[in-house]
C-alpha cells in the first residue's frame, strides 16, 4: 500500500506535487486558526472566572464550525458609494501574504515546501505586504471609522515594522544565514545555545512588536470599540468580515512560529545534548521533532491571548512612542553590542564568524 | 515560446499596462495602487533573473514601506481633478516637446550597440546552490563599500534633515511628557476632604 502511494507520488507532474503539498500546509493551518478563535475564548473566559462557550458540542468543541457556518451565510453588504472591487480585493490582500509566508517556515528538518535562500527577508517582505489589506479595506469603505481606523493602523504597523527589522538583523548576524532551516541549525546543542539568551532585549522588541504588528491587544487601536467601533473592517459583514478574522489568527500563528524558529530553535529539543538524559527511559525528549516546534508555537499563541486578558489598551500616543523612541534605539545600542560581541569573539556565534 | 518566456511576456504586459494606467488614471488612490502592481510586476520579472535578493528587497523597501506612506498621503489629500485640468492645452505643446526630446534620448541611448543583444549575451543559468544573497554581499562590501558608505551618509542627512524640518517648538501643542505622567502620585492629584456628617 506504501509503496503504491509512494510511486504514485513519484509519477505525479512537479506542479501538482507542490500543490498537495501548499494544501498539506494550509488545511491544518486553517484549522488551527479555528481553534485558535475557541481556545482564545475559552482561555480569557477561564482568566475571568468565567465558563465560556460550551453549547455547541461537547464543551464547545464545535463553536468553531458553527460561527464559520453562521458567517457564511450572512449578507456581504457593500456599502452605497464604497469602491466596489477594492472593498472585496482588500480580505484578500490581508489573508494572502499571511498564507504565502507558510511557505518557507521548517517544520522539522526535512518537512519545508521551499528552502529559499533569503527566507527571512522573505517573511519580512510580505508581513510588510499585509498592511495594505488594512489600508485598502479603509479607504473603500467610504467610511469615516474605517478610515480612521485603517491610518491608525497603518501608522503603527509602519512604525513597529522597523524595530522588527531590526531585531531580526540581530538573529541573521547571530546565524550568519538569511535561511531559516539554517537558522535554527545554528541554535543546535540544547537550552543553552538558543539565541533567546544573547538575544534577550531583540526578542522581547520583537514580540511585542509582533503582537503590535497584529494589531492585537493591548495595541489594538485600530479596532478600539470605545471610539472608532470596529476600525477598518466596521463596514465588513458575512464572510469578507471573517476573512479578515482569519488573517489576523493567522497571523497571530505565524508570528509564534516566527518567534520560536528564531528564538527557541524550532524542532531542535531543549534537552539536546543532555548527558543524564541518555540511556534512561525519557531519552526520546533529545530527540529534534516537530512535536517542539508545535509546543513552542502553541506557547507563544497562549501568550498573545494571555496579554490581551491582563492588559489595557495603549494610548495612542504611547505605542507610538513606545515603537519610535524605546524599541529602536534598544535595538540599535543591542546591535552594537552584538558587533562589539563579534568582534571580541565572546558568545556562541564566534564559531558561525568564519564563512 | 517556453514556459519562462510565457511568464516573462505575461509579467511585462502587466507591468507596462499597470505603468499606463498610473498615468492615466483618474483617481490618485488608483494610480497608487497600480504603482504599487508596477513594483510587484517588476519584481517578478527579477525573479525571472534569478535576482531573487533584489526582488524581494524591491516589495520589502518600495511596497512594504514607501508606498505605505505614499498612499497614506493621498488617501488624506482631497486632490481637485478640474482645477488640475486647467490650462492642459495652454502647455501641450511644452509637454509634446519634452516627450520628443526625451524619446529621442532614449532611442539614442538603449538603440545603440551598448545595449545591443550582442553586448549583453543571454546569461549562463546557475547552479542550485548558487546564493544570490552571498555573492551581492561580498561584492556590496568589498568593491563598492566606498559607495556604499556614501550612499548611507547621504540617506543619514535626509533623515536629519527631515526630522529637523519638523522639530519646530510648538508651544500650544496638548504635548504629555510620559516621564512626568508616570511620576505622579495620588497625593498630587487627589486631596481626601474631611466633612462632618449631617
Amino acid at each position: 500500500m506504501l509503496e503504491m502511494l509512494i510511486s504514485v507520488w513519484n509519477w505525479m507532474p512537479d506542479a501538482l506535487q507542490v500543490l498537495i503539498k501548499i494544501v498539506a500546509i494550509v488545511a491544518p493551518l486553517m484549522l488551527a486558526v479555528a481553534y485558535t478563535t475557541y481556545a482564545e475564548r475559552k482561555i480569557i473566559s477561564y482568566m475571568q472566572v468565567r465558563i465560556g462557550p460550551n453549547r455547541v458540542g461537547p464543551r464547545g468543541w464545535l463553536q468553531p464550525i458553527a460561527d464559520a457556518v453562521k458567517l457564511m451565510f450572512k449578507e456581504i453588504v457593500i456599502p452605497t458609494n464604497a469602491s466596489r472591487f477594492l472593498f472585496l480585493i482588500a480580505p484578500v490582500l490581508s489573508i494572502g501574504p499571511s498564507l504565502a509566508a507558510w511557505a518557507v517556515i521548517p517544520f522539522n528538518d526535512t518537512l519545508l515546501l521551499s528552502s529559499l535562500d533569503a527566507s527571512l527577508l522573505y517573511i519580512l517582505a510580505l508581513t510588510s505586504v499585509g498592511v495594505y489589506g488594512v489600508i485598502i479595506a479603509g479607504w473603500a469603505s467610504n467610511s469615516k471609522y474605517a478610515m480612521m481606523g485603517a491610518l491608525r493602523s497603518a501608522a503603527q504597523i509602519v512604525a513597529y515594522e522597523i524595530a522588527m527589522g531590526f531585531a531580526l538583523v540581530g538573529v541573521l548576524m547571530a546565524a550568519g544565514s538569511l535561511n531559516l532551516h539554517d537558522i535554527v541549525i545554528g541554535q543546535s546543542g540544547g537550552l543553552g545555545s538558543w539565541y533567546v539568551w544573547p538575544l534577550l532585549p531583540l526578542f522581547f522588541v520583537y514580540f511585542i512588536s509582533g503582537v503590535a504588528e497584529t494589531n492585537r491587544a493591548p495595541f489594538d487601536v485600530a479596532e478600539g470599540e470605545s471610539e472608532i467601533v470596529a476600525g477598518f473592517h466596521v463596514e465588513y459583514s458575512g464572510m469578507a468580515f471573517a476573512v479578515f478574522f482569519l488573517a489576523e489568527y493567522a497571523n497571530i500563528i505565524l508570528i509564534a512560529a516566527l518567534t520560536s524558529i528564531l528564538f527557541f530553535a524550532g524542532w531542535l529539543s531543549p534537552f539536546q545534548g543532555f548527558a543524564s538524559l541518555s540511556g534512561t527511559a525519557l531519552e526520546f525528549l533529545m530527540q529534534p521533532s516537530i512535536a517542539w516546534f508545535l509546543i513552542k508555537t502553541s506557547f507563544f499563541i497562549f501568550v498573545f491571548l494571555w496579554l490581551r486578558a491582563t492588559f489595557p489598551r495603549y494610548r495612542y500616543d504611547q505605542i507610538m512612542r513606545l515603537g519610535w523612541k524605546v524599541f529602536i534605539p534598544v535595538t540599535i545600542f543591542w546591535l552594537l553590542v552584538e558587533a562589539i560581541m563579534f568582534l571580541m569573539k565572546v558568545g556562541p556565534w564566534s564559531a558561525s564568524v568564519a564563512l | 515560446m517556453s514556459f519562462q518566456e510565457v511568464i516573462f511576456y505575461l509579467f511585462s504586459l502587466a507591468l507596462l499596462l499597470s505603468a499606463g494606467a498610473v498615468v492615466v488614471s483618474r483617481n490618485t488612490i488608483y494610480s497608487a495602487l497600480f504603482l504599487i502592481l508596477t513594483f510587484f510586476t517588476t519584481s517578478a520579472i527579477w525573479l525571472l533573473l534569478q535576482a531573487e535578493f533584489l526582488a524581494i528587497t524591491l516589495i520589502l523597501v518600495y511596497v512594504g514601506a514607501v508606498m505605505v506612506l505614499f498612499l497614506f498621503v493621498v488617501m488624506m489629500l482631497d486632490v481637485n481633478l478640474a482645477r488640475l485640468k486647467e490650462g492642459f492645452i495652454q502647455y501641450l505643446p511644452v509637454a509634446l516637446l519634452v516627450l520628443v526630446v526625451m524619446a529621442a534620448e532614449m532611442i539614442m541611448v538603449v538603440g545603440s550597440d551598448k545595449f545591443s543583444t550582442e553586448a549583453y549575451p543571454l546569461p549562463v543559468p546557475k547552479p542550485a546552490d548558487y546564493s544570490n544573497t552571498k555573492e551581492l554581499g561580498s561584492v556590496l562590501y568589498t568593491d563598492f563599500v566606498l559607495q556604499f558608505e556614501i550612499a548611507a551618509v547621504i540617506l543619514l542627512v535626509a533623515i536629519i534633515a527631515a526630522i529637523a524640518l519638523t522639530m519646530r517648538r510648538r508651544p500650544n501643542t496638548k504635548y504629555q511628557s510620559p516621564a512626568k505622567q508616570v511620576m505622579v502620585k495620588k497625593e498630587d492629584r487627589l486631596r481626601v476632604v474631611k466633612m462632618d456628617s449631617e
